[in-house]
C-alpha cells in the first residue's frame, strides 16, 4: 500500500529537508533515511522519506520496459534475453 | 498528459503478449493475489485485468488497511472523538469508513472534532498548538506507515508534546501470507512496504510455502513486469522470490526505520477483518509508551455491529471476487457504502464497481 | 482605497462605520455610474435586446489568497463565467460581503482589488453591494455572495438538450490549476510552478461564438471539474449517448500532476475557475480548436473527446487510458480526500 512518489531532495537540515517534483516543493522529514544527500531522489510517503531511488536500478529498469516497447515479441517461445529468474 | 515510459502503451502491449506467452507454459489454472490496496487501485485504473490470459486469475486480498481494520476499533476511535475535549486526528481513508455507530464524518458533522491530516507530523503539530486538546492520531495502515507514526510519536515526546496519543491499529503483512500461502500461486508483494522490510522480507514465501512472490511498483509496466516474473516461476516449477522493484527496495530495506519501529511497537494479536486473529501481526505501543496510547483510556463501547449480508471478509481473502456478495452494487454502492471494502478507494469492492464491470477493450 | 487595520462589528451596522466603508473602500474600485448614488437599487439602463439571464454564487475559499488569485477575484470571474458558458452577455454584477469580526483590513482591501480587477477585465460594472459583520468566531474571514445579471442575444441558442453523438468535447486549457493550487497551499505543499487558472471568460467565449457556428454547450469546471461537466451534459443530452475522453489528450500540467500524486487526487475532478469545456458539432472542432487558441486565455485549447452511443450496460463518461483500457469516470464522493493508501 500507499501513495508514496519520488522526488528530488532540494536542500536540507539536520532531521528535515525540501523535496521537489515537477516545480511543487514540500517540506519533508528525513528521521527516517538521515543519510539522504541534497540531489538524491527520494520515496515521499506521509511528509517522510521512507527510501533512496537507486539511479542505475531505475535506468536499467526503464530500458527494459523501452525494449517491450520498441523490439515488440516473439509470439511464441522466450523473449531474447537471459532468463535467469532476476527479472522478466 | 506528459508521456510517461511506466504507462507507454507498447511497453504495456509487449510485456501482456509475453505473459500470454508464458501462460500457454502452466501446468494449470492459476491465481495470483496482490495484497496492497494501491496494487488494487493501479489494477483497477489501467484495466490490467483485461490483459490477463483466461488461465491466469488476479485476486485481491487483506491489502487494504482500512478494510482490514474491524469495526470494533472504528467504534472505539469513535467512542473516544465523542468525549469532550478529544481531537481526532486521522488520514482521509478513514472518514466515510462506516462504524457500528456511524462514521468520522458523520460525528464531525454532529460536533465532534474530527482533523483530517495528510502526514502524522501534521497531528503532531496541531497538538502542540493546541494544548487544551487531546489530540488522538487514528494510527492505521501497514510497514509503509507504521515508521512514519513511530516518528512523529518521537517528535512529539522529544519535544515533550504530551497530549498527542495514538489508537494503535497498524498490522504487518507476514501474518496474513502465511494464511493465504496454500489458496494461491503468487504473491505480488507491495512494493513500498517492501522499501521498510527489504525484499528478503517475504523470502519465507518461496522457501516455507512453495508459494513465488515477486515485489512490485505500482506502475502499469512494473505491475506486469512482476506479473510476468511470477508466470515465469509456475511455469518452470520452481518457486522463487523475485524484486521488480529495485529502484527503491533494497533487500535488506530501511534499517532505520526497521528500528524505530522496534523501539516503538510490539507485536500484538490483531483482528483482521475476514481473518479473524492473528497472532503477532499487529503493532501495539511498547509498555514505556503507555502514556500515548489511547487504547488505554476506557470508553464505553456498542455491540459492534457487522452489516447483515456484508460479506467483506470473504472478498477479503479472495474466496470471492466482490460480484459474489449480495449487497455488490445494490444495497452496496460506493454512494452508500454497507461494509469497508466499499467505502475505500482501496477497497477490492470499490474498485470493482468502478472499474472492473466495465472492462472492455479499447477501441480503436 | 481606505481600508481600517481590523473589521469592527460597527462596520456592518448600517451608521457611520459602514458609510465609511463604503465609502472608501468599495466605492472607489467599483466606481460608475449605477453604483455611485449608493441606493436601495441600482438603476440600469434599458435592457439590451435578448433573453435575460440571472446566476448568483456564493463563495468561501481556504486560503482566501492564493497564487493566481483572491476570493474577490474569484467570486467576480466566477459570475461572469456562468453568464458566459450561457451565451449571456455580461450587463452587470453585485457583489455582497459577509465579514467576520476581526478580519484584518488588508484582507477585504485584496479582495476588492482582486473583484474590481475581474469586473474590469470581463468589462462589467458592479453595481450593488452589502456589507455585513459577524461576531469573531461565527464565520471564516470573508465570504462573498455574486449575483450576475446578463443577456443572451437574439438568435443565439445553446444548451446540453442541442448535444449529441459524434459532437466533440474541447476543453480551453489544463486542467485542475485552480483546485490543485488551493488544496497544495493547504497542506503546506509550495513552489513557484502552482497558480490558479482564475480568469473570466467573457472575452474568450465571445471570440470563439463570434467566429464559429456550431458550438452546442459551453461548461465551466468548477466544482467536481470535467468528470462533473460531462455527467450533466449526459443528463440532458437526448437519447442516451456516452462520453469518451481521451487520456493522452489531455492536457494537465506536471506541477498539477504532481500534487495528485502526492495527496491522492485526480485532476479530472478538480476544479478550474477560467477553462470553459465545448461541445461543438464534430466538423467544426477544427476550427473551435483554432480559434479558442489565437484568444490569450486559450492558447493551450485541446480536443479532448467525443460524444459517443452508449453500449448496452455501460457506463457514462469513459476515459480511454494511457495504456489502451477503458476506465468509467464516476460522478463519486471520495476523490476529494486526501489518501495515503
Amino acid at each position: 500500500m500507499c501513495l508514496a512518489i519520488p522526488m528530488k531532495l532540494v536542500e536540507r537540515t539536520e532531521f528535515e529537508g525540501i523535496v521537489e517534483l515537477d516545480g511543487v516543493r514540500r517540506r519533508v522529514s528525513l528521521m527516517l533515511l538521515p543519510d539522504a544527500e541534497v540531489g538524491d531522489h527520494v520515496l515521499v510517503h506521509t511528509g517522510y522519506a521512507i527510501g533512496r531511488v537507486d539511479e542505475q536500478e531505475a535506468a536499467e529498469i526503464l530500458e527494459l520496459f523501452r525494449r517491450y516497447a520498441d523490439e515488440g515479441i516473439h509470439e511464441f517461445g522466450e523473449a531474447p534475453r537471459n532468463d535467469d529468474g532476476d527479472g522478466p | 498528459m506528459t508521456a510517461d515510459p511506466f504507462r507507454d502503451r507498447r511497453t504495456v502491449a509487449g510485456l501482456a503478449r509475453e505473459i500470454a506467452t508464458v501462460a500457454r507454459r502452466l501446468p494449470r489454472p492459476v491465481t495470483l493475489m496482490e495484497v496492497c490496496g494501491t496494487h488494487t487501485h493501479a489494477i483497477a485504473e489501467a484495466g490490467l485485468r483485461r490483459l490477463m490470459p483466461p488461465n491466469v486469475r488476479l485476486v485481491s486480498g487483506p491489502g487494504c488497511p482500512v478494510c482490514v481494520t474491524p469495526v470494533s476499533w472504528l467504534d472505539r476511535a469513535l467512542a473516544l472523538g465523542r468525549e469532550r475535549g478529544t481531537v481526532l486526528a486521522t488520514f482521509g481513508d478513514l472518514v466515510r469508513v462506516p462504524s457500528s455507530t456511524g462514521t468520522l464524518e458523520e460525528l464531525r458533522a454532529h460536533g465532534g472534532h474530527v482533523e483530517i491530516v495528510y502526514s502524522p507530523r501534521d497531528a503532531v503539530e496541531f497538538a502542540a498548538a493546541h494544548p487544551e486538546a487531546r489530540v488522538v492520531f487514528l494510527a492505521v495502515g501497514f510497514e509503509t506507515t507504521a515508521p512514519p507514526i513511530a516518528a512523529a510519536l518521537a517528535e512529539a515526546e522529544a519535544r515533550g508534546i504530551s497530549n498527542f496519543l495514538l489508537l494503535p491499529g497498524n498490522k504487518t503483512m507476514p501474518g496474513p501470507l502465511a494464511a493465504l500461502a496454500d489458496a494461491v500461486d503468487g504473491f505480488l508483494m507491495p512494493g513500498h512496504v517492501s522499501v521498510i522490510t527489504g525484499a528478503e522480507a517475504w523470502r519465507f514465501l518461496p522457501e516455507r510455502h512453495g508459494v513465488s512472490a515477486a515485489v512490485a511498483g505500482f506502475t502499469p509496466a512494473d505491475v506486469l513486469a512482476a506479473i510476468l516474473a511470477l508466470l515465469r516461476r509456475i511455469a518452470r516449477g520452481e518457486p522463487g522470490l523475485d524484486n521488480l522493484y529495485g529502484r527503491v527496495v533494497t533487500p535488506g530495506g530501511n534499517r532505520e526505520a526497521q528500528a524505530l519501529l522496534a523501539r516503538t511497537f510490539e507485536p500484538t494479536d490483531a483482528e483482521w477483518r475476514g481473518l479473524g486473529v492473528l497472532p503477532g501481526s499487529g503493532l501495539g505501543l511498547r509498555e514505556g509508551l503507555a502514556h500515548r496510547d489511547a487504547s488505554r483510556i476506557p470508553v464505553d463501547l456498542p455491540e459492534p455491529r457487522e452489516p447483515a449480508g456484508c460479506r467483506c471478509g470473504d472478498v477479503l481473502h479472495g474466496e470471492i471476487d466482490p460480484p459474489g456478495c449480495p449487497l455488490f452494487a445494490g444495497a452496496c454502492t460506493p454512494e452508500r457504502p454497507v461494509g469497508a471494502c466499499m467505502v475505500s478507494s482501496e477497497g477490492a469492492c470499490a474498485a470493482w464497481y468502478r472499474h472492473e464491470r466495465w472492462a472492455r477493450e479499447a477501441t480503436e | 482605497m481606505k481600508v481600517p487595520e481590523r473589521i469592527l462589528l460597527g462596520h456592518g451596522a448600517g451608521g457611520r462605520l459602514t458609510g465609511r466603508l463604503v465609502r472608501e473602500a468599495f466605492l472607489p474600485a467599483f466606481e460608475n455610474p449605477a453604483l455611485a448614488p449608493l441606493a436601495d437599487a441600482a438603476l440600469l439602463g434599458e435592457a439590451p435586446e435578448g433573453r435575460l439571464a440571472l446566476t448568483t454564487d456564493g463563495h468561501v475559499v481556504d486560503p482566501p489568497v492564493f497564487p493566481g488569485g483572491d476570493l474577490g477575484y474569484l467570486a467576480v470571474a466566477g459570475t461572469v463565467n456562468d453568464l458566459a458558458v450561457s451565451g449571456a452577455h455580461p450587463v452587470a454584477l453585485t457583489f455582497a460581503v459577509i465579514l467576520e469580526e476581526g478580519t484584518p483590513g488588508d484582507l477585504l482591501a485584496t479582495c476588492i482589488e482582486g473583484a474590481r480587477r475581474a469586473a474590469e477585465e470581463a468589462g462589467v460594472p458592479v453595481v450593488a453591494g452589502d456589507t455585513k459583520v459577524v461576531p469573531r468566531g461565527k464565520g471564516d474571514g470573508v465570504y462573498a455572495v455574486t449575483a450576475g445579471l446578463g443577456v443572451v442575444p437574439p438568435g443565439r441558442e445553446l444548451g446540453d438538450h442541442l448535444v449529441r453523438e459524434g459532437d466533440e468535447v474541447l476543453v480551453t486549457g489544463p486542467l485542475g490549476d485552480h483546485g490543485a493550487t488551493i488544496l497544495a497551499a493547504r497542506h503546506g505543499l509550495g513552489g513557484e510552478a502552482l497558480r490558479s487558472d482564475v480568469a473570466p471568460l467573457a472575452g474568450l467565449v465571445e471570440h470563439l461564438l463570434a467566429r464559429v457556428d456550431g458550438v452546442r454547450a459551453l461548461h465551466d469546471p468548477t466544482r467536481g471539474g470535467l468528470v462533473s461537466v460531462c455527467h450533466e451534459v449526459l443528463g440532458r443530452a437526448p437519447g442516451r449517448p456516452g462520453i469518451l475522453l481521451r487520456q493522452q489528450d489531455l492536457p494537465v500540467r506536471p506541477a498539477v500532476h504532481a500534487v495528485c500524486e502526492l495527496l491522492g487526487l485526480d485532476p479530472l475532478w478538480l476544479a478550474c475557475e477560467g477553462r470553459a469545456v465545448v461541445f461543438c458539432a464534430p466538423d467544426v472542432a477544427e476550427d473551435v480548436l483554432s480559434v479558442l487558441r489565437e484568444h490569450p486565455l486559450g492558447r493551450e485549447a485541446a480536443r479532448v473527446g467525443r460524444v459517443v452511443t452508449r453500449g448496452e450496460g455501460m457506463p457514462p463518461v469513459l476515459l480511454e487510458t494511457d495504456t489502451g483500457s477503458l476506465r468509467p469516470l464516476d460522478l463519486l464522493s471520495g476523490h476529494d480526500l486526501p489518501r495515503i493508501c
